[in-house]
């Protein structure tokens, strides 16, 4: 059974169709990177995955439970599933190991000592033990984000959506943010993550997936996108996207 | 001449600083100091309200104010939940409750509690006596205010904090109770506490319930010695008690806002 399993998937806002026909697939321990121009819909395909927007048309399950069924317990289904945003969104009235907590405690109903006891891993695990009581105001932007990426790893998630996890980032807070992703794949995590970094789509990604106003123009292993894009507006995104300098006015 | 800048400017202020000397040093000798002191200053009256300006107004006044606030801020909370709330129908109540209320004189709605609810309500009455009726008559004003800022204090909490806590599997409840109303009422403390104080001269407006020697508060208390002993040194001393409630809630405010500030 695959993580995740999208079939004809539409979206609109009012007029504008962001997604015109989507289907994917995410198998267990994939990591899948999606990738293409901005307005092109991959953040609105990953919002689609835990419903922080509503599909117009089309279905999405996730471990087997459709998501797009009005009577599915969406609750449920989150918990499961770990997001990490491009603006961290950390609750800022809260410290860090509150952060990694709260969650825990008021939806899981674990214990304070559990709670606090999985936070600490978590916090280990992104290299945060010395934050645990800072609040994030308190943090960089490369902390807030790991400190994220703790929080929902303590839901214990079977699957894990990115959504530009450092284009909010200081270049160089950027290969922090990305080792500890790295290191989740590494472990076996099934990732979707629509990013701009290219050298991380290429080296941990198993599949790349590139969109171009709202379809899938072609996916494939990283080898073959990045080293022989079939279309034509693959090559024209990762020439504009890996040689920046060469594009020439009017391009 | 010329001057430079420099000297231009320390000029002109030297030159600001004599008019306002001047304005208040005319004002000040102007007037006639012994009436004055006759009138507003009498020792002797301010003496004879102690203790009961204590005990009983101050007293009175402080306990009205927290009644009317937690009523008007439980309500005011409701409203505000309400006025942002998906269903339609809750929206239109909010907005016409707010709009009526926030129209109306406080004077007005506490009358209207004071002498339109037993008439409607004829076997029961509001829990409390007057409190009671301060509490609802004063609150049902001040709600419509606090719906106002805490709504504004809900909408100032950025959408994403929401958005990570239904990731998260939170229920929109649950999220609205552990991760925005905390962050919205840090945000709204301030305008609350004016709130308050706004509220702590509303008092002033219980004299319409008709208050006994026990339940009466600062301002019918300074009028009703002002009327036995024909004389407003009783103003001045209620004005001056009015202030030590509020001015050290102004303070408050500040002291928030300062933190506030740091955290951000």
């Amino acid at each position: 059974m695959s993580t995740i399993e999208i079939e004809g998937l539409h979206k609109s806002f009012g007029a504008l169709e962001v997604l015109r026909g989507i289907d994917l697939a995410v198998e267990p321990g994939e990591v899948v990177c999606v990738i293409g121009p901005s307005g092109s819909g991959k953040s609105t395909l990953l919002r689609c995955v835990n419903l922080l927007e509503e599909p117009t048309a089309g279905t999405i399950r996730v471990a087997g439970v459709e998501v797009t069924d009005p009577d599915c317990d969406i609750d449920a289904v989150r918990r499961g599933i770990g997001m990490v945003f491009q603006q961290f969104n950390l609750f800022g009235h809260l410290t860090v190991r509150e952060n990694v907590t709260i969650a825990q405690r008021r939806v899981l109903k674990r214990g304070r000592a559990e709670a606090d006891r999985i936070a600490a891993e978590n916090l280990r695990r992104v290299g945060l033990t010395e934050k645990a009581g800072a609040y994030p105001a308190q943090l960089s932007g490369g902390q807030q984000q790991r400190a994220a990426i703790a929080r929902s790893l303590a839901m214990s998630p079977r699957l894990m959506l990115f959504d530009e996890p450092t284009s909010a980032l200081d270049p160089e807070l950027v290969g922090e943010v990305l080792a500890v992703m790295r290191a989740l794949a590494d472990e076996g995590m099934t990732m979707l993550v629509v990013t701009h970094e290219m050298a991380f789509a290429r080296e941990v990604a198993n599949r790349v997936v590139f969109m171009d106003a709202g379809v899938i123009v072609e996916q494939g292993p990283p080898a073959e996108v990045f080293g022989r894009p079939r279309e034509e507006r693959t090559r024209e995104f990762l020439h504009r996207v890996l040689e920046p300098t060469r594009v020439r006015p009017g391009d | 001449m010329r001057w430079s800048p420099r000297r231009r400017k320390r000029i002109a202020r030297a030159a600001g600083y004599l008019v306002f000397a001047l304005v208040i040093a005319v004002v000040v000798s102007a007037a006639d100091w012994g009436r004055l002191s006759d009138a507003f200053f009498r020792l002797d009256i301010a003496r004879s309200m102690f203790p009961g300006a204590i005990t009983v107004a101050l007293r009175n006044t402080i306990v009205y104010t927290l009644l009317a606030f937690v009523f008007g801020l439980t309500l005011g909370l409701i409203l505000a939940l309400m006025r942002l709330s998906s269903i339609p129908p809750y929206r239109w109540f909010a907005t016409a409750y707010i709009e009526l209320f926030r129209g109306l004189p406080a004077l007005l709605v506490l009358f209207m509690v004071g002498y339109g609810v037993p008439l409607a309500f004829p076997d029961r009455e509001i829990p409390g006596g007057v409190y009671g009726s301060v509490a609802v008559g004063l609150g049902l004003t001040a709600a419509a205010y606090m719906a106002e800022t805490i709504r504004a204090g809900i909408q100032a909490v950025p959408r994403g904090q929401l958005e990570a806590a239904r990731t998260l599997g939170m229920s929109h409840t649950r999220a609205m109770i552990s991760i925005i109303l905390p962050q919205a009422f840090r945000i709204v403390i301030p305008p609350l506490t004016n709130e308050i104080i706004l509220l702590t001269k509303d008092t002033s407006l219980v004299y319409v319930l008709g208050v006994t020697a026990t339940t009466i508060e600062l301002t019918k208390f300074a009028g009703d010695t002002l009327n036995t002993r024909v004389n407003p040194t009783p103003l001045v001393v209620a004005g001056l008690l009015y202030l030590v409630i509020t001015l050290p809630m102004s303070q408050l405010v500040r002291g928030l806002e300062r933190r506030a500030g740091r955290e951000r």
